[in-house]
């Protein structure tokens, strides 16, 4: 069967110039990067190339990138390693003692779930509400700031709809209150242009297979200076931030990655928006009462979410992936079966709605054809489902 | 030529072997068996696994560590999924924990709460299987659905009636729990498994060299951990916020004499001996249990038999209504031995049924479900 893939937001082909880097560093170059002898040396010198790829991506200086197993642990050591830092129980029954957390509703559970974590353990978190476009209000933020308050944490893209946070705004709160600022830009590395710099950004996960990459490797850029508590205990790699031999395949793939998403950028952004917007035209032009969820904010150039009233994202997505698409709801939960996305809920849809709801993000490899198979499957399997649905009848009629 | 002759004579056949054909997977051996069988026919089948409930509820009733072998629970997901990449086939978990809870588990509460003792397997086929997931099933392009069943469905050519009929496998015969199917339903379901035995069943999903060609079978209630119902009752009610009814109520006599206390009528199904709590000179049991007055009533085993009884939402599955009463063999429990009795349709899809000879613990809440020898005629749930 022909197969057209758009959930490049899931999880993306490795680049084969990428995966050519990578080769000789499992077998030939085998060499532990902390050892001293000469094949040792040389791995070194190519994971240390490998940093200054990564912080060229997103404007930082090579010393400040650590790299981890991904964009959760990053997420974590971000999270957990600033409060780790802070908390300093001078008196635990102070409530005032507390330190004290703002996110969003709309993060990645990486993100979302250690904070509850911290919750759980007594640290306080405000979970910013977003408008129907998926965006924060700065003055929600400015007001959520309290004296106890040792971290913002925004993600960047959100993966689901897109949308991307005003960074800026954010980093120049943070920075006026003293606060540091981590940011998950998991989905928005190697799409729209980052420079931690500019955006104020003192902590920011990356994910290697998310921009061309191999899985299981990715980075937390750490500002100079910022004090954060180590997550993983072991030997004295990469200055005591990440212990644990380097993954030095997997490193020189996200640096590779890292460079090819430099430099193809701008080029990847207007393709893939190209594509991205007439595939959205198409299937508002050719699916009856079909919305764009967070249409009119900015958003990355790759991604539109759709809300097809009246039917289940789960059979769609299914009767999709039987004809070859491969597309993708909201969160799947650890059975497979697809959860409630936490993501639409916050930014304001009905359940029925949120459920409607699917996602298409496209990529590098995206074609013209891709997309006029999808323009012409969406729409019949959509009517298909709205045929048999309970639930149609009632939609079609309240307009 | 021979090729469309053929096909004349066995229309239903002819539309059967074209299309897709969707299989709820259990991930047991049953439902993994029927995958292999519709291949074996050149049938392309795509797999439905269906996330029932959240197994992170009600941790109080967990044990250590995570769940296992236990229905919805991921080893059995996981079990469906190693089928159908051993069969080579797509494979989908979707999610039904929504309806389930709605159709399912809050009525089986509800049920026990008021005094009756529910079945609610049967509410799962009818309400949930063949209902939203047979019409997830046709949304995915599936023009059937068909499941590890066992029981039989056939088209009567004379009637023109789709007609519901007992498993040859007279142990395994699972048609009490699919009275509640409409025509549509049946039309558009398929039971594999109706015309073998478990241990052809078994011999197939050898030869098929499943991986869950050994597992063992569970009888368990798949949302009620350790078959502990009342432990259930008591957690989801409290999970929920649904009161449990007056705490301490009396256990009385026929007569009216108070010989004891309980401590809520959920924990009590008509015809129970155990846990009544006290000792007398002769075998009591539960012969009626009055919600309203928190009161369960017991008696000697001659006060549990009863001939005549009504029933409500009456499904003449295989046949329409009858004009006037009928002679069936009527089952009032799954292990129930039929016996003969009228069944006299009643308005309102009421019936009342009435057997030659008194029935021990007709049970509030279970079905009563009639039979002309292999064909299933109707049933309906005991008031």
């Amino acid at each position: 069967m022909n197969r057209v893939y758009l959930d490049y937001n899931a999880t993306t082909p490795v680049e084969p110039e990428v995966l050519d880097a990578m080769l000789p560093y499992f077998s030939g170059e085998f060499g532990n990067a902390a050892s001293i002898h000469t094949p040792g040396q040389r791995a070194r010198a190519a994971v240390e190339t490998a940093r200054k790829q990564v912080a060229a991506l997103i404007g930082a200086r090579a010393q400040e990138i650590v790299f981890t197993s991904g964009g959760t642990e990053s997420d974590n050591h971000a999270i957990f390693g600033v409060v780790g830092q802070a908390y300093l129980p001078v008196s635990s029954s102070n409530a005032d003692s507390l330190p004290h957390i703002i996110t969003t509703a709309i993060e990645h559970e990486a993100v979302l779930n250690a904070c509850q974590a911290l919750e759980k353990s007594g640290v306080r978190v405000t979970f910013l509400a977003t408008n129907r476009e998926g965006q924060i209000d700065l003055d929600e933020l400015r007001q959520a700031v309290r004296p106890q308050t040792v971290l913002i944490t925004v993600m960047h893209a959100n993966n689901e709809l897109g949308t991307v946070q005003p960074l800026e705004e954010i980093g120049r709160i943070a920075k006026e209150r003293d606060i540091y600022f981590h940011t998950d830009a998991v989905q928005s590395a190697g799409k729209v242009p980052i420079d931690v710099n500019k955006h104020g950004v003192d902590l920011l996960s990356l994910s290697a297979h998310k921009f061309y990459g191999p899985k299981g490797i990715g980075a937390l850029y750490i500002r100079s200076g910022t004090r954060l508590r180590q997550l993983l205990y072991g030997g004295h790699h990469q200055r005591g931030f990440r212990p644990g031999t380097e993954n030095v395949a997997g490193i020189i793939g996200l640096g590779k990655a890292a460079e090819i998403a430099r430099k193809s950028l701008a080029a990847d952004a207007r393709r893939a928006s190209t594509l991205r917007d007439r595939l959205e035209q198409g299937l508002l032009a050719r699916v009856p009462q079909a919305r764009v969820n967070g249409g009119a904010a900015s958003r990355t150039p790759n991604t539109t979410n759709l809300v097809f009233p009246g039917i289940e994202g789960e059979a769609l997505l299914i009767a999709l992936d039987l004809k070859g698409l491969a597309c993708s709801t909201g969160a799947a939960c650890s059975s497979g079966a697809v959860e409630p996305s936490h993501v639409l809920t916050a930014i304001g849809l009905p359940p029925e709605e949120a459920r409607a709801s699917l996602r298409f993000s496209l990529g590098r490899h995206s074609t013209e054809q891709e997309i006029d198979f999808a323009l012409q499957v969406v729409p019949s399997a959509v009517e298909q489902l709205r045929e048999l649905s309970p639930t149609y009848p009632k939609v079609a009629e309240a307009r | 030529m021979t090729t469309t002759t053929q096909f004349d004579t066995l229309p239903e056949r002819a539309e059967i072997q074209c299309g897709l054909v969707a299989v709820a997977m259990s991930g047991g051996v049953d439902s993994s068996t029927v995958p292999a069988l519709l291949q074996e026919q050149g049938r392309p089948v795509v797999g439905l696994t269906m996330q029932l409930w959240n197994q992170r509820r009600l941790p109080e009733l967990q044990g250590d560590g995570p769940a296992q072998h236990r229905c919805c629970s991921l080893d059995d997901v996981y079990d469906a999924k190693a089928v159908a990449q051993h069969l080579k086939f797509p494979h989908y978990v979707v999610n039904f924990e929504t309806q389930f809870e709605e159709r399912v588990v809050r009525p089986f509460v509800d049920q026990y709460l008021s005094g009756r003792t529910p079945i609610a397997c049967t509410n799962c086929n009818t309400d949930v299987k063949f209902e939203p997931l047979l019409r997830m099933a046709r949304q995915i392009g599936a023009e059937r659905l068909a499941t590890g069943h066992y029981a039989r469905i056939r088209k009567n050519d004379v009637t023109g009636r789709w007609e519901l009929l007992r498993a040859r496998d007279e142990n395994k015969d699972q048609s009490y729990f699919l009275w509640g199917l409409s025509q549509e339903q049946l039309s558009r379901s398929e039971f594999p498994l109706g015309e073998l035995t478990k241990e052809e069943v078994r011999a197939v999903a050898r030869r098929a060299q499943l991986p869950v060609a050994e597992k063992p079978e569970s009888m368990e209630l798949c949302f009620v951990p350790n078959g502990n119902y009342v432990q259930f009752i008591q957690a989801y009610s409290r999970e929920t916020g649904i009161s449990l009814p007056g705490g301490q109520g009396e256990i009385v006599t026929e007569t009216g004499d108070v010989i004891g206390r309980h401590n809520g009528v959920h924990e009590f199904t008509i015809g129970q001996r155990k846990g009544l709590g006290f000792a007398v000179g002769k075998p009591l049991y539960v012969i009626s249990i009055d919600q309203k007055q928190n009161r369960v009533v017991v008696g000697d085993d001659d006060a549990l038999r009863i001939t005549t009884f009504e029933i409500e939402d009456v499904n003449w599955v295989s046949c329409g209504t009858p004009d006037a009463p009928l002679q069936a063999l009527a089952k009032i429990r799954h292990k129930h031995e039929p016996a003969a009795a009228t069944i006299e349709p009643l308005g309102m899809n009421r019936a009342r049924i009435t057997f030659d000879a008194p029935q021990r613990a007709i049970t509030p809440g279970q079905a009563a479900v009639f039979y002309d020898s292999d064909r299933v005629l109707g049933g309906g749930w005991i008031l």
